[in-house]
């Protein structure tokens, strides 16, 4: 379960961040992502997915959360 | 040497893994790779931050060196304490030239060493006691501190101090923060792992000092330069062009910072990164918490500044836009007389650069201003994101290497054979004795500023005075060289 940082690069696209992997990595789609939902699964740029919990709302971007790789 | 292909640079780096034993080829290939700018990603081609060989030479540091040596070191008001035996702070002692204004001793302590000198009585009974007594001698002898900090050695983790609770106890008895900072040298594989440390003692002992403290006054052009040492003045120089342009630097992290700054960065509107590497740390961690947004800049050559000053004043408004605009105008005929003095002295040349953490990529824009053009470059302890950054700064089919050791740069050098090699003092010697022109790197070899546009026009002129130094000339003893010896004899008859 590593620690991610997310944050919006300049172009509104999030970048998922892992400090102790120096990953950094695009996040290309996210399954839920809407005002009521948030979260689920997500694709980085390299293909790689991770998992993040199910969220009721959006979350306030910068933020760490935890993620499980998949 | 006209610049080599692809293939070339792909067999050369196979030919110098030749002499290693089957499992060490197979390590360092990884570390090895010839650059293509149209790679998104470095990890495709690069691997860097693993364990270095044992048996190369490699020029690596220890986390020690990574949080006092540079991040905590240059804070020059607190008083940092190389706590363990006396050789890591006395042999490191004011080798960085991070330069301040303060007088040493009194109220400032950057050049000075204070260590608990370990002994093997401390090693086996424990060090703590000697540790609160060094903090009262320290408040007794040098009253103007603002601060100490507790920069472990190797020994303090290995027999288990607890310095965390007489850095408390400490600090509630003198009222002043008293940081320990568990960077113990044989911890990570390089400086980079101390550095990390460093950021995130900051963030647990400092940084949130002054939250809920709204009495410090704000301006919406508040800055906070990140990442900038302050090597024979570089923060300085970095500052001035900032200030000009209507921004108040309100903290320098760490050249000439003070603690008093650090705790009023979480007040700023924007954290400017020089050094990457060493600092996006905190940057990221301030972003979350305070919501200060963060971007990477580069004052290295006037195309990069010019570019950098443009793009901070992007995120202000008219005013600071106006102001950007206005620095580079003032400035400009003073770079393009540097350019035009120096570029014909140095165009066409190439140089092979091995250095740090930031300035692999960061001084190529420089290097391009003056006409000359990097053929090799790499960290000593970079990580993945480092060279996602570096691999489009550097031209096509150009080496990469991480962590190299002493054997393959050589190797490089001799069939490269650059103009100019930037790194730093362990490798000079040996490339000037082979007849190379060499320039430090990390610490400017004495010289600089090389950061803004004054730094610009220092750099031109070591780059030159290092390039067309006569001494090139006579490497070759005068009785070797056949065409010489000719010409004098015929003299002489």
């Amino acid at each position: 379960m590593p620690s991610v940082m997310l944050r919006k690069r300049e172009d509104g696209k999030l970048i998922f961040y892992v400090a102790k992997k120096d990953l950094e990595e695009t996040i290309e789609s996210i399954e839920f992502d809407s005002p009521d939902k948030w979260g689920g699964e997500v694709v980085l740029g390299d293909g790689s997915k991770y998992a993040f919990e199910i969220l009721d709302a959006p979350p306030k971007i910068p933020l760490t959360l935890q993620a499980k790789r998949l | 040497m006209a610049a080599m292909t692809r293939e070339e640079t792909e067999a050369l780096i196979q030919e110098v893994l030749e002499v290693y034993p089957e499992k060490a080829k197979k390590d360092r290939a990884k570390h090895l790779a010839v650059n293509d700018s149209s790679l998104e990603k470095a990890n495709k081609c690069i691997t860097s931050n693993r364990k270095s060989l044992p048996g190369v030479m490699t020029v690596r540091g220890c986390a020690y060196a990574g949080s006092k040596g540079v991040v905590w070191g240059p804070i020059k008001d607190m008083i940092h304490i190389s706590h363990g035996p006396v050789g890591c702070g006395q042999y490191s002692r004011a080798g960085r030239r991070n330069y301040y204004v303060g007088t040493t001793g009194v109220n400032a302590f950057g050049t000075m060493n204070f260590t608990s000198d370990f002994k093997e009585n401390d090693i086996v009974f424990g060090g703590d006691k000697k540790l609160s007594k060094i903090m009262l001698e320290i408040e007794q002898l040098f009253p103007l501190n603002k601060g100490i900090s507790i920069q472990s050695e190797c020994p303090i983790g290995l027999i288990g101090d607890d310095i965390e609770a007489v850095a408390k106890k400490a600090a509630k008895e003198t009222g002043k923060p008293v940081v320990p900072v568990r960077c113990e040298g044989f911890r990570g594989v390089s400086q980079s792992l101390g550095h990390h440390i460093a950021n995130d003692a900051i963030r647990d002992w400092v940084l949130e000092n002054r939250d809920g403290d709204d009495s410090f006054q704000t301006t919406p052009y508040d800055v906070a330069v990140i990442g900038d040492y302050n090597i024979g003045g570089d923060a300085w120089a970095s500052r001035t062009l900032l200030e000009e342009m209507g921004l108040r630097v309100v903290a320098q992290w760490s050249g000439d910072g003070t603690i008093a700054e650090i705790e009023k960065t979480p007040k700023v509107k924007l954290n400017l990164i020089h050094c990457y590497r060493s600092m996006n740390y905190i940057a990221r961690h301030m972003e979350e918490k305070y919501s200060i947004p963060w971007i990477e800049y580069n004052f290295f050559g006037p195309t990069k500044i010019a570019e950098s000053l443009r793009k901070i004043a992007a995120l202000f408004d008219d005013t600071i836009k106006a102001g950007a605009e206005r620095v580079i105008a003032r400035y400009t005929a003073e770079y393009e007389a540097v350019i035009a003095k120096y570029k014909p002295r140095l165009e066409g040349k190439r140089v092979m650069l091995y250095i740090g953490g930031l300035r692999p990529r960061h001084v190529i824009g420089a290097y391009e201003d003056l006409g000359m053009e990097v053929v090799g470059t790499g960290y000593e302890f970079g990580h993945n994101d480092d060279y996602d950054r570096t691999i489009k700064e550097m031209g096509n089919a150009t080496l990469l290497y991480d962590d190299v050791t002493g054997y393959e740069f050589e190797e490089f050098v001799k069939r490269v054979q650059p103009d100019l090699i930037g790194s730093g003092i362990k490798e000079k010697y040996i490339f000037q004795k082979m007849g190379v022109p060499f320039r430090q790197m990390h610490s400017w070899d004495y010289s600089g500023p090389y950061h803004g546009y004054d730094g610009f026009a220092i750099f031109a002129r070591d780059m030159d005075m290092t390039i067309n130094n006569p001494c090139w000339k006579n490497i070759k003893a005068p009785w070797k060289n056949q065409v010489a010896n000719d010409e004098a004899l015929k003299a002489v008859a």
